[in-house]
């Protein structure tokens, strides 16, 4: 272990003065300073994260407190695993998730794209766009439900002014085909400038040098793009893939308050299914093994994706 | 001006700045429409065509803050002249007030869960950061990857056992629930962020600090949270933005006295369907200072967002 400038000084100091400089060892602050926090993360995320293993292998139901709490081993694991219900929310959930993705990083990196021309007013601009992704996600998707309304609705009328179709005769969150596709406009519409203003990030890290460099050896503006542009990008935008990702795929306040994972179950994500499942039907040794199977599912994806993005970042 | 090859050209400035003017007034649009709204009456929230030009009318923020009842002529002949400009407001929509709504309380709980939490997580993350950035802990880093991966779990999955454990300890739906709760969920990205503010200090100044005499706490206090005063002032607005916005827990958990208000408003109706000018009205009171604040956190916003993986 190397001394650090501190350690240095310490032992420069002769014994007595250091003892009044001290006070307190550095190693008492160090304990005073971090064990509330590690206590409360202690109580309030590794506690429960136990008390949640413990009960996915029990058939333990919050609402009837006195009968007999049975061990039953794998029984939940199984049953959630061979549910074709699920399975079905699993597909809703990759449908949200892919297409959510794909529209932030194709619009928000053509929105970085263009920032980065460094227009005039180029800032506030950026910061109007920012707005949605700060709000309420629950708050916004109850006002989406109004501008989906059919007929009065703002979207309704847009969308029918531009095709001619009767603003009445579609409903974007009351039609099975529709309502997935309501839920990713809005996601996207909240979501973009997030994407965006990690691009902008990586567009500024490249030096005008390299482009300097480039033009000099008379390599094209298209070419500079893909050869350039992109590859240094890259990271940054893998890294937003990685924060939506991870997100969406938790995603509840948004769409519960959107369409509450109708019409039928075309929209209800996994999140919202465990929500029923844990606080309507009250199944709490089986919600529990559900959450710990989706918790294993997001944490094996992410930890292979950041090593595919570590990759990337020592190209 | 220097030539550069680099400089974009007008007109590609211009395409540029057309393309994204034209995506911001897209993009605001929703917005605008639902601050409009809210300054609209009844009839007009939900005519068709949807009215750009109307009469501007504070029905939307008299039926937000008040309890009504529909009353008949008799009752409203009775009840007399009305007394207040509210008052009469209620009145033309053939309605009496029978009091405050409860939207009052609930955005005041938001403001106190709010507020409680962020105090309680920058007192505890700016101690830890300190602590993180400039001593030997033990596990360091498999500490801070844990503190990560905490955010990873759905929050509903989080809400089994926290319910159970406070229905345990009488801390549903209560304020000091909450505020521990959002502490907790925010603690990992605040001692994330502020480690990367104090790391940014140079360590020399609390050298020549202890060397002139003080102690370690002086040293912190005096030297240290000056400096990173911009971080911790941006970290504490992200905080506090996160537990403004948070719902999943805050509709678990709470349910009557520490409700806070994004489970609220999407409850809000009218005397009969849904009162869209009340709801806008809502969500406008609410959404406004998130903005102010967004204006004001610019230059930190990538940072916070990323949890400090992306730096400017």
């Amino acid at each position: 272990m190397t001394d650090t400038p501190v350690d240095k000084v310490a032992k420069a100091t002769p014994e007595t003065m250091a003892r009044r400089i001290r006070g307190l060892s550095d190693r008492t602050i160090a304990w005073i300073f971090v064990a509330p926090t590690i206590f409360l993360l202690l109580a309030v995320n590794i506690f429960p994260l136990i008390w949640t293993i413990r009960l996915s292998f029990t058939n333990y139901r919050v609402n009837r407190p006195n009968r007999d709490v049975e061990w039953v081993g794998l029984r939940n694991y199984e049953r959630i695993l061979s549910d074709p219900d699920i399975w079905a929310t699993m597909q809703a959930t990759a449908h949200f998730l892919i297409w959510t993705i794909v529209l932030q990083v194709l619009i928000g990196f053509a929105l970085a794209f263009l920032i980065n021309k460094k227009f005039r007013g180029n800032d506030m601009w950026t910061t109007i766009i920012v707005f949605p992704m700060m709000l309420s996600p629950a708050v916004v998707g109850n006002f989406w439900t109004f501008l989906y309304q059919p007929q009065i609705g703002l979207f309704n009328y847009v969308v029918a002014f531009f095709s001619g179709a009767d603003p009445a005769s579609f409903s974007m969150i009351g039609d099975v085909h529709l309502a997935p596709w309501a839920i990713v406009i809005a996601d996207t519409w909240m979501w973009t400038p997030f994407v965006m203003l990690i691009c902008l990030a990586g567009l500024r890290s490249i030096p005008d040098s390299i482009y300097e460099a480039a033009e000099c050896d008379r390599a094209s503006k298209w070419r500079q793009f893909w050869t350039i542009t992109i590859p240094m990008v890259l990271p940054f935008l893998m890294l937003a893939v990685l924060f939506r990702g991870i997100e969406n795929f938790k995603m509840f306040d948004l769409v519960v308050q959107l369409t509450g994972g109708g019409p039928g179950n075309t929209t209800t994500l996994t999140s919202i299914d465990l929500k029923r499942e844990a606080f309507e039907k009250w199944r709490t040794g089986y919600s529990s093994a559900y959450a710990v199977i989706l918790f294993v599912t997001v944490f094996g994806l992410a930890s292979i994706y950041v090593k595919a993005l570590n990759k990337v970042k020592e190209r | 001006m220097s030539f550069s090859v680099t400089e974009p050209t007008k007109g590609t400035k211009w395409f540029a700045g057309v393309l994204v003017v034209g995506y911001a007034l897209i993009t605001i649009a929703p917005l605008l429409w639902i601050i409009a709204t809210g300054f609209k009456s009844g009839p007009d929230s939900i005519a068709y065509p949807p009215k750009v030009f109307f009469e501007p009318s504070m029905e939307g923020y008299v039926n937000l803050f008040t309890d009504r009842t529909r009353a008949t002529q008799d009752m409203l002949e009775a009840a007399g002249e009305p007394k207040t400009w509210y008052d009469k407001i209620a009145r033309e929509q053939g309605t009496i007030i029978n009091g405050p709504s409860r939207y009052g309380e609930r955005f005041l709980n938001s403001v106190i869960i709010g507020f409680g939490s962020t105090a309680l997580c920058m007192i505890l993350g700016t101690a830890a950061a300190y602590a993180f950035s400039r001593f030997r802990v033990p596990l360091k880093d498999d500490l801070l990857f844990f503190i990560l991966s905490t955010r990873m779990m759905p929050p509903i999955a989080v809400a089994i056992p926290i319910f159970l454990m406070f229905r345990q300890l009488g801390l549903n739906d209560t304020h000091l629930g909450m505020i521990l709760l959002y502490t907790a969920v925010n603690l990992s990205l605040s001692v994330w962020l502020l480690k990367g503010f104090i790391d940014e200090i140079p360590i020399e100044y609390e050298e020549a600090a202890l060397i002139d005499g003080y102690t370690r706490f002086q040293a912190f206090y005096k030297v240290v949270l000056p400096q990173a005063a911009t971080g911790i002032a941006s970290t504490a607005i992200f905080c506090l933005i996160f537990a403004w916005n948070e719902y999943a827990f805050a509709v678990l958990l709470t349910s009557g006295t520490a409700q806070t208000a994004p489970p609220f408003i999407p409850t809000i109706i009218g005397v009969g369907g849904k009162d869209w000018p009340a709801v806008a009205a809502g969500a406008t009171i609410f959404l406004l200072p998130v903005m102010v604040f967004t204006i004001l956190l610019r230059k930190h916003l990538l940072r916070g967002i990323t949890f400090g993986a992306v730096r400017k």
